[in-house]
């Protein structure tokens, strides 16, 4: 391909565009005006101005899960890239491929204490999966691609480019790489043969097995989550997912236990402590999914699947550690299943599934029902069943609303589920919604939020409303920092220090000064109302739902206990006071 | 299980700004001991450099420190010369030591010892430039400071397979 001579600032453009990019979001500033003016001059890509650069990385990463695609996100030097600090941090956790322009005083001027200067690289370094500072326009061409390629590439992360004011006026030649082939970095994509045997083998041979699946089988692509059901429906075994994970296996298949961990549901808890093998797919050992280490699975074999080899052996040691894809890996094991005509022994699995079925009797995430007051979980519940024939995708805030839409709203595929895992940053929902919406401008998208959490992110209805996305903000508003103030109530004797929603605003009238709607119920039988009125109206809306102030949200692990030690409802937590070493867990 | 060992690795990585940073931050930031780090360009056209690092840690911290540095963007390779079997490791220290009379004398004669040379001298003080594996030249520095005022500059670590076997 012939090289072309253009200024930096359009390289950027034209750079973005051959790698299919359709939108950006960003916001302006002096360090990136070349980029913006170049920008002006183009119709092939779209820019979404928010209204803070933090509002910008997470619209990308919502815009990044919900399609598969890098989002991509522009802002100025200084105050701009420290703004997108959380979001990378975000995208970090969770693995979301997100590349991020920010604009650098220029290069003479480095390390100077400009104006708008701040070690950009050496801020993001420990936040992103790698990052540049592109010093000669010539550069510049191979450094974005490149950029690119790592962030989408093996473990998904965010990548940082830097990019001097300097370089984005000089002139260069801009040429699109034919491959990105990188020195150093190569992700393993396959297994062995051998481990994919013994894989096979410890499958085949298990009498309670069990498959624990996570965000990975989301990040590997439909193949991946398409496979994972054939292996559980193949191979008989419950599956349990992580909250990274929901929608990876559909949420109606009956070997699914629900998702795991400190709020996950007795069943998928309780065979994961009493399963034998545990086939752990694109998923980490997280501490809220594993509970106390020491008690982790004590008598099961594991076999972990993840294409990075730094999650294997980090919290718990497994048995099999297998490195690569999860697409080709389950690919591999079903084929030598199938080749092998594995029929596991009957009797075993009728008797560990008689026992699930017992655990699934407890109906762990049962609720005290309510015709007086709306129960959280009753306007979840609510919520689902009735956008249920509807193309919805979900994102969520941080809290007890967010623990509760992960048991009580079901999924049935992957890609419509955008929450903040790893990280649990509130205000992630409204941008993250924002991005889904861009992407899917005639689904329904809900960010079932606390009302601590929105007003964290709550300039961004302005963005909202600027590009006419008709996102719908599902408050559960219990006046409350919830989830904190459960825990205050678990471990400091109900002192609710500063966890009160002081002085909050009305959000009905703040939906109306956006230009959006907004609606407000505070009994149950007004809540249908609320939901089919959201629902059809082709605007923003701020749906202020009342819910129970002191609901607190069960099951739970309480820190530093073990999978079989939940705790099932208020009386509870009295009776099992919290261990010191689990006081000082997070 | 939980015994803690000492790992001498050796990591090759492209010879760009930030490496170093990279690899520092990331054992400051995991909580990873660094007991010595050194770096140079060890390819003729100066792109790749070679970083030694001794660390301690649990076998599984060992394990994840290499898997951490190995996914490093500019991180070509990384080796754990202490589990991949017989290395050879070395390190350079210059020693200035102040004294006089007797204490001077015996301080040359030590140094005699221990094959190390007179990089320096003055009528009050000599440096001593000594090459060796850590315990010699802490040997000889412990040596130094019962005869004078000491003063020590030392390289880190570096180390090297045994055999023909090339990286
Ligand atoms: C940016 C940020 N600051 C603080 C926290 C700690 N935190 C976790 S949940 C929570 C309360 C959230 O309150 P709300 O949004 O009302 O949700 P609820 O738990 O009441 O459903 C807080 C403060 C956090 N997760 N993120
Ligand atoms: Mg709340």
């Amino acid at each position: 391909m012939a090289s072309e001579r253009m200024t930096g600032a359009e390289m950027v453009i034209r750079a973005l565009v051959d790698q299919g990019v359709e939108v950006i979001f960003g916001y302006p500033g002096g360090a990136v005006l070349p980029i913006y003016d170049a920008l002006f001059k183009q119709n092939k890509l779209r820019h979404v101005l928010v209204r803070q650069e933090g509002g910008a990385v997470h619209a990308a990463e919502g815009y990044a899960r919900s399609t598969g695609k890098v989002g991509v996100v522009l802002v100025t030097s200084g105050p701009g890239a420290t703004n997108a600090v959380t979001g990378l941090t975000d995208a970090l956790m969770d693995s979301i491929p997100v590349v991020c322009l920010t604009g650098q005083v220029p290069t003479h001027l480095i390390g100077n204490d400009a104006f708008q200067e701040c070690d950009t690289t050496g801020i993001t370094r420990p936040c992103t999966k790698h990052n540049y500072l592109v010093k000669d326009v010539d550069d510049m061409a191979q450094t974005l691609h490149e950029a690119f390629h790592i962030s989408r590439s093996g473990r998904p992360g965010p990548v940082v480019v830097d990019l001097p004011k300097d370089i984005q006026f000089a002139e260069g030649d801009y040429e699109m790489p034919a491959e990105i082939v990188h020195k150093t970095y190569k992700p393993r994509l396959k297994a062995t043969n051998s481990e994919v045997e013994t894989a096979v083998e410890m499958l085949a041979g298990a009498k309670r097995p069990i498959v624990y699946a996570g965000g990975g089988v989301i990040n590997s692509g439909p193949r991946a989550h398409e496979l994972l059901t054939r292996l559980v429906r193949t191979t008989g075994a419950p599956c349990t997912l992580t909250l990274m994970g929901l929608g990876a296996l559909p949420a109606s298949d009956p070997h699914f236990l629900g998702m795991l961990g400190m709020h996950g549901s007795y069943e998928a808890n309780m065979a994961m402590h009493g399963c034998d093998v545990m086939l752990c797919v694109g998923a980490r050992f997280d501490d809220r999914v594993t509970g106390r280490l020491d008690a982790f699975a004590p008598n099961a074999k594991k076999i972990h699947i993840d294409i990075d080899p730094s999650s294997i052996n980090k919290n718990v040691l497994v048995d099999l550690p297998i490195i690569g894809d999860v697409a080709h890996v389950l690919d591999d094991i079903l084929k030598v299943w199938d080749a092998k005509n594995i029929t596991p022994d009957g009797g075993p699995r009728q008797e560990w599934w008689k026992q699930i079925d017992k655990w699934r009797e407890k109906d762990s995430l049962n609720y005290q029902k309510s015709d007086t007051i709306i129960k959280p979980q009753y306007a979840i519940q609510r919520l689902y069943e009735m956008t249920q024939d509807r193309d919805t995708y979900i994102t969520t805030e941080v809290g007890q609303h967010q623990m509760w839409a992960a048991q009580h709203f079901k999924f049935e595929e992957p890609k419509r589920w955008m929450t903040s895992g790893g990280l649990g940053t509130m205000g992630y929902g409204l941008p993250a919604a924002i991005g889904v919406q861009l992407a899917h401008p005639d689904a329904t998208v809900v960010d079932i939020a606390g009302e601590a959490s929105i007003l964290m992110n709550i300039q961004e209805m302005a963005t909202a409303a600027q590009y006419r996305l008709p996102v719908k903000i599902f408050i559960l508003n219990n006046q409350y920092m919830g989830m904190v103030r459960q825990w205050q109530e678990l471990l400091h004797g109900g002192r609710y220090s500063e966890t009160y929603s002081e002085s909050l605003p009305d959000f009905v009238k703040l939906a109306d000064s956006f230009g959006a709607v907004g609606l407000r119920a505070t009994k149950p039988d007004e809540l249908d109302d609320l939901i089919t009125e959201m629902l059809s109206v082709d605007k923003a809306v701020i749906a202020d739902v009342c819910v129970d102030k002191t609901e607190n949200c069960f099951p739970m692990i309480p820190s530093g206990a073990a999978h079989n030690e939940m705790l099932f409802g208020p009386g509870d937590s009295a009776e099992k006071p919290i261990s010191k070493s689990g006081m000082v867990l997070v | 299980m939980d015994t803690i060992e000492r790992h001498t690795i050796a990591a090759l990585v492209e010879n760009e700004p930030g490496v170093l940073a990279r690899v520092i931050g990331l054992f400051s930031g995991r909580g990873y001991n660094i007991e010595s780090l050194t770096v140079a360009p060890v390819t003729p056209d100066e792109s790749m450099s070679r970083i030694s690092i001794v660390t301690s840690g649990t076998p599984m911290i060992i394990e994840q420190i290499k898997a951490q540095l190995n996914r490093l963007v500019p991180i070509a390779s990384v080796h754990d010369l202490t589990a991949d079997g017989p290395h050879v490791e070395r390190e350079f220290a210059l020693v200035k030591v102040v004294a006089s009379g007797a204490n001077r004398r015996e301080s040359l004669r030590i140094a005699d010892i221990f094959h190390a040379h007179v990089a320096d001298t003055t009528i009050e003080s000599f440096v001593f430039s000594l090459t060796g594996q850590r315990d010699k030249i802490e040997s000889f520095v412990e040596l130094m400071r019962a005869l004078g005022d000491v003063e020590v500059a030392r390289s880190g670590v570096v180390a090297i397979a045994r055999g023909s076997k090339v990286l």
